[in-house]
């Protein structure tokens, strides 16, 4: 055990120090959310917000919780490519050639991305509350239910990166499988309209995505609608919709590694 | 116990054999190459004793473990320097180092005495802090093999060591490899240069198409071929070079084998003690009333050991490198 945090600590501290030399990535990636989602696109559909269906008080107190949780997807899809990249060069050989368990290259990623996502989200909220006076009317209890939502969503996003990390052959494809879900999944989500406000066939299928509940969940929070049997709903469903990813990674996973 | 063991190991990838029957031993101590063109086998075979890919069939023992069953004393066992670029841009030298140290678990304060002996010993102490996007190629390999000795392995496993390097940094490299081995670590490699393998290796493994074609130390390989090889020259005579070829063979007890060539009027000569023999050659020659247009002499290389074995030379197959 002391030796698996051992390497494990090691591989995260990479991450970090990676990070922290890739500042203007970093800077791009968190500017990205806010200026195109809440403040463009916010402002831009301001007057969404008297569609019938909406029961925010305005449209980017309702986007705030799509923003924070495609925040989630975007981080959480772009997980497995760290990883992408040490396949391609020949470092994860080197990782692999030294006597650690497998896993801890897998839980480095988990604890990694989901420090990010953390990180990100409470930025994000911290920006709606001092541009547009938006903040989760939950309390802080409330602020810990939205972190909740938003890292087991992410742990799912990870492991399912991963699995395409492992499974893609170079970062081209993979980067064009991402671009090629990533919108989709967003527009057959509550992100940017209540569900009420779709037509039919969009409605039901963004019935089946997860997004939709950690959408969902996120913003009953941020107005304060919420309810304890909405919540664990939601938890129970992202509980599901993690072990169905984690399960699927973990096979390929194995069958990769050996 | 051998350093390495590997006992019919084939390995196939979708019903291609790609190691076929593969036998072959390293001792402790020596410096061992794999030798072939692209293609021949190496890296997977390399990839098998490192455990990062599991064979079809037979065995291979490291360090007296098993990969498939030890895979982790295995690993534990050895160090690791992969092709060239294996290396994380974001990275200073020193944080790769400790990277690796996390990596095989050392302590800190362990950590800490081997990072400094080994960046002392490949030289790049004065370069540890900065961040590797700006070594050169020569150092980035340096750097390789310094992740390679940080957990003071029994073998150090390097895949092309050389390979992309200018000539400077080559020499450089080689001459760590005989330093390590002086040190007492045992050392198995691949290579397509065969300066290198007949420069460094005690041993040579020649692989071709997944099978072993040949088996040896570099003098002993060369030697196997008959000697080295005499090419006298001379004027139109053919019809008495035969008569000569016959005296040489019977009265030199250092001719091999002498082969005619009547169409340019030469001799083929195969001798076993070179020095010895090319005075007393031409002086027998003369006394038959002979005149030598040109004569030549030379000793034969691992490439015509290759081209002896494989029936092809080694660059044709990596001329694409």
């Amino acid at each position: 055990m002391k030796l698996f945090i051992q390497e494990t600590m090691a591989l995260t501290m990479r991450s970090v120090k990676r990070l922290s030399r890739e500042r203007i990535s970093m800077i791009f990636g968190l500017i990205q959310p806010m200026l195109f989602w809440l403040i463009l696109f916010g402002n831009l559909f301001q007057k969404t917000a008297q569609i019938p269906g909406f029961q925010a008080p305005n449209y980017i107190t309702f986007l705030t919780a799509g923003v924070v949780v495609m925040t989630v997807l975007n981080s959480g899809l772009s997980g497995g490519v760290d990883l992408l990249f040490d396949k391609e060069s020949g470092f994860l050989e080197r990782l692999l050639s030294a006597p650690i368990s497998r896993n801890s290259l897998i839980y480095s990623r988990f604890i990694f991305v989901m420090g990010i996502t953390s990180v990100q989200i409470l930025i994000i909220l911290l920006v709606a509350f001092i541009l547009f006076g938006v903040y989760p009317h939950s309390g802080l209890v409330g602020l810990a239910f939205i972190m909740l939502v938003g890292l087991l969503f992410g742990l799912g996003l990870i492991a399912i990166s991963l699995t395409l990390a492992f499974a893609i052959k170079g970062h081209g494809n993979f980067f064009a499988l991402m671009g090629f879900l990533t919108l989709p999944l967003i527009f057959l989500s509550t992100a940017l309209v209540p569900i009420q406000a779709m037509p039919d066939w969009m409605a039901f299928l963004a019935g089946f995505n997860p997004m939709t509940y950690a959408i969902e969940a996120v913003r009953d929070l941020i107005i304060g609608g919420w309810a304890w049997g909405g919540i664990v709903r939601v938890l129970v469903i992202l509980l599901a919709f993690d072990a169905v990813s984690i399960g699927l990674s973990s096979r390929v996973f194995h069958r990769q590694m050996g | 116990m051998k350093a390495i063991e590997i006992r019919n190991l084939t390995k196939t990838f979708g019903g291609k054999k790609v190691v076929e029957d593969l036998n072959l031993a390293v001792e402790k101590g020596e410096v061992f190459g794999i030798l072939g063109p692209n293609g021949a086998g190496k890296t997977t075979t390399i990839r098998i004793v490192l455990t990062l890919l599991k064979p079809t069939g037979g065995q291979v023992k490291v360090w007296g473990y098993d990969v498939v069953t030890q895979p982790r004393d295995v690993r534990q066992a050895l160090g690791y320097v992969p092709q060239e670029k294996a290396v994380d841009r974001f990275l200073t030298g020193r944080e790769h180092l400790i990277l690796v140290a996390d990596l095989y678990h050392l302590t800190r304060p362990e950590a800490k005495k081997r990072i400094e002996e080994v960046l002392e010993l490949v030289d790049l102490s004065h370069k540890a802090d900065d961040l590797v996007n700006n070594y050169s190629g020569g150092m980035k390999k340096k750097l390789d093999i310094a992740c390679g000795l940080i957990p003071n392995p029994k073998i150090l496993v390097m895949d092309e060591p050389t390979l992309g390097l200018d000539v400077e940094s080559r020499i450089r490299i080689w001459d760590y490899i005989r330093r390590l081995q002086r040190g007492g670590l045992t050392i198995l490699m691949t290579t397509n240069y065969l300066d290198e393998a007949d420069q460094l290796c005690d041993r040579i493994a020649i692989l071709d198409r997944g099978r072993l074609a040949a088996l040896g130390a570099p003098e002993e390989l060369k030697k196997g071929l008959g000697g080295d090889r005499v090419t006298v020259q001379f004027g139109p005579l053919q019809d008495r070079l035969d008569a000569l070829a016959g005296t040489l063979k019977k009265e030199l007890p250092f001719v091999n084998e002498v082969k005619v060539s009547p169409a340019s009027h030469e001799l083929e000569i195969r001798v076993t003690s070179n020095e010895e023999a090319l005075a007393p050659l031409i002086q027998k020659i003369h006394h038959h009333g002979h005149p030598i247009l040109a004569i030549q002499y030379s000793r034969p290389t691992l490439e015509d050991v290759f081209i002896t074995y494989t029936g092809h030379k080694i660059k044709e197959d990596s001329a694409l490198l």
